[in-house]
């Protein structure tokens, strides 16, 4: 009997203390220097600027480091609108950045278009890359991009790489889409005054 | 104070003068003259304004058109001209009936800076420019299919679906417009001072003896 209780115990306690300790590790590693690859497209920009200038100063959570390439970059922050034309050059950006990697959708235009709801603009760019963290705000304040950051991290803390999708890449597939087309129609739907919006056919 | 007198610019009593009945109309609009100018005669007007004594409009301001939300009133394609030396400002209208294909000449055989203004329009309005060397899109991406974005009949959404237009997007390749290969050899071989031609052309490869 005292044989097999040593088994159960060596069975169900054994290995997730050693997992949880290398995910505690790891991702305390990560969390502490989440390299930002910057994509500033517009005033969100800015205020991403000020976020990590002095008076806010993003290095006291590691991320002062800014890595404008996205071979050395983790954390892909979207701040500001993103057209069409740029859909395919942030996605390759994407496709650039290694595993481990997270996405922040900072401000109105880059979660959902904003009020740019014409032909011109993705509507939202998780029609385009996954995105972990959106923040709100036009443009957010630095201190909501940077309960982002500290919303991100507290993702990032809770992974455990026993999870199998945790890090599956999403690429465009043949169709030329990330997600089936009726998922993105549902996505860039006009919601708030753009649903009054009566030019559109 | 009194208000400003709507008096036209001297130009536009020059342009009558010069043109007859090819000048349409002359009004004055928040004290900038606006000459109306027949199609055929647009260029004829821009380089004599550019070029006579007395005129001397050596800068292109803008290079744009208005479509009116009236589907019946034509677009008007609009120069905007300025006379560095004088300071005097011009703006000159064509108007365009929608029922026949829209072309203008183009003005870039006058001011090079209308290269891009032309092309701009021809994006946006498909207002094409006789004429000009390289009449591309210039703001919406070269293979987009949708039309011309500021027409009025444009819906605001675009015509396709949001997918669809996603999906047209991500196919673009993202270098394939903003690299050397953009410029021909051919091209670049025209712009060549004449010497570095010369010794191309005898086949030499290296620099000179």
């Amino acid at each position: 009997m005292p044989t097999t209780t040593d088994a159960t115990v060596v069975s169900s306690m054994s290995p997730s203390w050693v997992t949880t300790r290398l995910d505690f590790l790891a991702n305390w590693a990560r969390t502490s220097s989440l390299w930002p690859m910057p994509f500033g497209t517009a005033c969100c920009a800015i205020e991403f600027m000020a976020t990590a200038g002095s008076r806010f100063d993003l290095s006291r959570f590691g991320m002062e480091r800014m890595s404008f390439s996205p071979r050395q970059a983790d954390v892909l922050i979207c701040a500001g609108r993103l057209p069409f034309k740029l859909a395919p050059v942030i996605r390759r950006i994407w496709d650039q950045m290694p595993q481990p990697k997270w996405a922040i959708s900072m401000g109105a235009c880059a979660s959902s278009g904003g009020i740019f709801d014409n032909y011109s603009m993705v509507q939202g760019i998780d029609t385009i890359i996954p995105v972990d963290v959106y923040v709100p705000g036009c443009p957010p304040r630095p201190e909501g991009l940077m309960y982002g950051i500290l919303l991100l991290m507290k993702k990032i803390r809770g992974e455990s790489f026993t999870d199998d999708m945790l890090r599956v890449e999403t690429l465009v597939g043949p169709d030329g889409l990330y997600l089936p087309p009726e998922r993105i129609d549902e996505l860039s739907e006009p919601f708030g005054n753009s649903v009054s919006q009566t030019r559109s056919t | 104070m009194s208000a400003p007198v709507a008096t036209p610019s001297p130009s536009a009593q020059a342009l009558r003068e010069a043109f007859g009945a090819d000048i349409e109309r002359i009004a004055v609009s928040c004290g900038d003259t606006i000459v109306y100018v027949r199609r055929e005669r647009i260029h004829d007007v821009l380089a004599w304004l550019k070029d006579s004594e007395g005129q001397e409009y050596d800068y292109l301001t803008d290079v744009t058109a208005v479509d009116y939300r009236d589907p019946e009133r034509p677009l008007e394609v609009v120069w905007q001209l300025r006379s560095l030396r004088r300071k005097a400002d011009l703006r000159l209208k064509v108007a365009l009936d929608k029922s026949v294909p829209l072309e203008v000449p183009t003005c870039w055989d006058l001011w090079r800076g209308a290269n891009w203004l032309e092309r701009e329009v021809y994006d946006l309005f498909g207002v094409r420019f006789a004429g000009h060397p390289d009449l591309r899109r210039i703001l919406m991406w070269e293979t987009y299919q949708e039309g011309h974005p500021l027409r009025k009949e444009f819906p605001l959404r675009g015509h396709f679906s949001r997918a669809e237009q996603t999906r047209q997007a991500l196919a673009v390749n993202p270098e394939a417009h903003y690299s050397l290969e953009e410029l021909s050899i051919a091209d670049a071989y025209r712009n060549l001072p004449q010497d570095m031609r010369e010794r191309l052309r005898r086949g030499e490869r290296g620099g000179p003896e």
